[in-house]
């Protein structure tokens, strides 16, 4: 009685509204007040996956989780000293969402396991960071470098070109081959695209290789210089905004269907007229775009990049992020990037001082070695693990359009109304 | 005048001949047949058709054109619908998504909508079904799936690869009254089958194909009395 009681409170809408209400107030309240707590923090992000799962319309929850991470998030936590370090974590979860959303048109949607992934990303923030520093100067015959910061804005549709571009140069040799091949050449080429970066600095310096270029020119934007952490995070939010609503819809266009259709049978896919490679490269090229124009923000919010941010753990990483949420699931990829990415910044960082503190204190000796901080890989491949065994479709699996059967009947009901208005006419 | 014309193909899976020389022709409005064995090069001689592999030598005319290694997306748009062997729908898509990958060339969604009333109309299960996924359908139902996806290209000439492979009797005998169903309406149908009697007894002409060439060819009442056939396809 109770139990059923309680189920039916929370399935009504207007009770959940009310619960929701005070959960954001409290988490957001107890941020505000209480700097320090990263729960609070955690909890107000998690009350978005809330709203997933609440009974309100679609624009609804658009428009209250918008409200919650343009507004009420950065007010919330803008109370104290960590509001940098909050927004620093808010703004790579936003990073990371968006690349992981890239992935998943390829990956997810068209079925082509891609583990170099991270080359995109490094095209978009080279491309910035070569422009927008004096390495430019070294090889452009006109121009004076570095560009100012205004240039930031046009740089974002040029790092996404520029990803591209990259993907279907890539794409072109790599997809000739198909499943597990697929998966080493594509790895192969994601380490090949970081070798050169590294030694692109002889005879002509692009990048000036392992050193990495630095003091990249901050973004500028009605004279105002964006170098805050809170800065770039409004910047990512309104990129990731954009990213979602493409990714969206692309997934429900023709062009969707027809990624699925490639990864569920070839063979038939083309039989229907679907041209397999332009289908797949544009799978390849639209993916990059978004980590293109991510990998822009990554190198001006950095002010300086190198080859070593974009290793092999970062394609793994993106990859675990998709694997986890869900492959084909825009909501559940979100969820698994933004999962990770805390557990990368925030709670291995977190787990890593205490441990650290109990060692100062001499409560426990922890060696170096199994800090959690260094544990990342092995917690992946424990995630993996479990996933595979238990719930291999994901923390929120992939849905499909659901048909209208209602306006299905309807528009037979008519139909048949139309026939029996003839019959009868006929009879007359 | 024949809308569909091989001319001596030659078809290779790398080293491998797998068609050593086959010409045939298909009618406009005929239901021709196309049997043989295991390996014996059947649905090669579609896939060639359709762009799905490539011809080495010789050269397929449809309606007086040539579309020898055409690709695949530009056979289809010319009216060739190819339904491969084994169904192949697109299982962890919906019914309606399926058959819209059917109209994948076509533009405009009143065209799309009226296909798919017409799709149907041969087949009213699928529209039972439209939100389901494909691949949770019986073998019957994917089979009618393949079919209707294909006749969203409304098509010219529909080259089905065995449609009765791994189906009941029953639901064998309803797909073959469809396939008739489709030639009244217009529909040239190239067929592969192993179910060689059932075949020739709905077509008009067939071809008995071997090792991968055309060893005998005749209508469906004539092959079906032919000795020789009796003993290796119909015992």
């Amino acid at each position: 009685m109770m139990k059923e009681k309680l189920i039916g409170f929370l399935q009504n809408k207007w009770s959940q509204v009310i619960l929701f209400t005070l959960f954001v107030v409290i988490t957001s309240l107890s941020l505000y007040l209480s700097q320090k707590s990263v729960v609070a923090f955690l909890l107000l992000l998690a009350s978005l996956l809330i709203l997933y799962y609440m009974k309100l319309k679609n624009l609804t929850k658009w428009i209250i989780g918008g409200g919650i991470l343009f507004i009420l998030l950065p007010m919330a936590s803008s109370g104290g000293p960590a509001f940098q370090s909050y927004m620093e974590v808010a703004t790579m979860v936003g990073i990371y969402v968006a690349m992981a959303l890239g992935l998943n048109i390829v990956v997810g949607l068209a079925g082509l396991l891609d583990l170099g992934f991270v080359a995109f990303f490094a095209v978009g923030a080279y491309s910035y960071a070569i422009f927008a520093t004096p390495q430019a100067s070294n090889f452009m015959p006109f121009g004076s470098y570095p560009l100012g910061g205004e240039s930031f804005w046009i740089f974002l549709i040029i790092g996404g070109i520029c990803a591209a571009i990259a993907g279907v140069l890539i794409g072109i040799p790599v997809l000739r081959v198909k499943g597990d091949y697929l998966a080493i050449v594509t790895l192969g080429f994601g380490e090949i695209i970081r070798i050169v970066f590294n030694n692109l600095d002889r005879p002509v310096n692009f990048t000036n290789g392992a050193m990495g270029i630095s003091s990249v020119t901050p973004p500028s934007i009605f004279g105002i210089q964006l170098v805050f952490p809170h800065h770039f995070y409004f910047v990512t939010l309104v990129i990731l905004a954009f990213t979602i609503f493409a990714v969206l819809r692309f997934e429900h266009s023709k062009l969707g269907r027809s990624w699925k259709a490639v990864r569920e049978n070839e063979i038939a896919a083309q039989a229907m007229g679907i041209p397999l490679v332009k289908t797949k490269l544009l799978a390849f090229a639209l993916g990059a775009t978004f980590s293109g124009m991510m990998g822009v923000v990554f190198a001006a919010k950095q002010a300086f990049i190198d080859p070593t941010s974009f290793t092999l753990l970062e394609s793994f990483t993106i990859l675990v992020m998709v694997v986890l949420g869900g492959m084909g699931s825009v909501p559940g990829v979100i969820l698994g990037a933004a999962l990770v990415t805390i557990l990368n910044l925030q709670v291995l960082t977190e787990l890593t001082n205490w441990v650290n503190q109990l060692t100062l204190n001499g409560i426990i000796n922890v060696p170096d070695a199994l800090s959690p901080a260094k544990m990342q890989k092995l917690i992946f491949g424990l995630l993996l693990v479990i996933f595979a065994l238990y719930r291999p479709i994901g923390l929120i699996p992939a849905k499909n359009k659901k048909f209208d059967e209602k306006k299905l009947k309807t528009n037979r009901l008519a139909i048949d109304r139309e026939n029996t208005v003839a019959i009868d006419k006929d009879n007359v | 005048m024949p809308i569909l014309q091989l001319n001596n193909i030659e078809t290779y899976y790398g080293a491998i001949q797998a068609l050593k020389g086959i010409s045939m022709e298909v009618g406009k409005g005929e239901i021709v047949t196309l049997i043989g064995s295991n390996g014996a090069g059947k649905s090669t001689t579609l896939k060639s058709i359709s762009g799905l592999a490539k011809v080495k030598t010789g050269s397929i005319l449809y309606k007086d054109k040539d579309i020898t290694n055409r690709p695949p997306h530009e056979t289809t748009l010319l009216g060739l619908a190819h339904v491969p062997e084994g169904r192949r729908i697109f299982a962890q898509l919906t019914v309606k998504e399926n058959l819209q990958m059917g109209a994948y060339s076509v533009k405009g969604k009143d065209v799309i909508q009226e296909r798919m009333e017409t799709v149907f109309s041969y087949f009213p299960r699928l529209k039972e079904r439209l939100s389901q996924k494909g691949g949770t359908m019986s073998g019957g139902e994917q089979q009618m799936l393949a079919i209707g996806r294909a006749l969203m290209m409304q098509p010219e000439v529909l080259m089905l690869d065995e449609p009765s492979m791994g189906l009941a009797p029953i639901i064998v005998e309803q797909i073959f009254e469809i396939i008739l169903q489709l030639n009244s309406m217009g529909i040239t149908i190239l067929l592969i089958e192993q179910n060689a009697y059932q075949a020739l007894s709905i077509a008009h002409r067939g071809y008995v194909i071997q090792n991968g060439s055309i060893v005998l060819t005749g209508t469906g009442s004539e092959l079906i009395e032919n000795e020789q056939i009796k003993e290796a396809y119909l015992a």
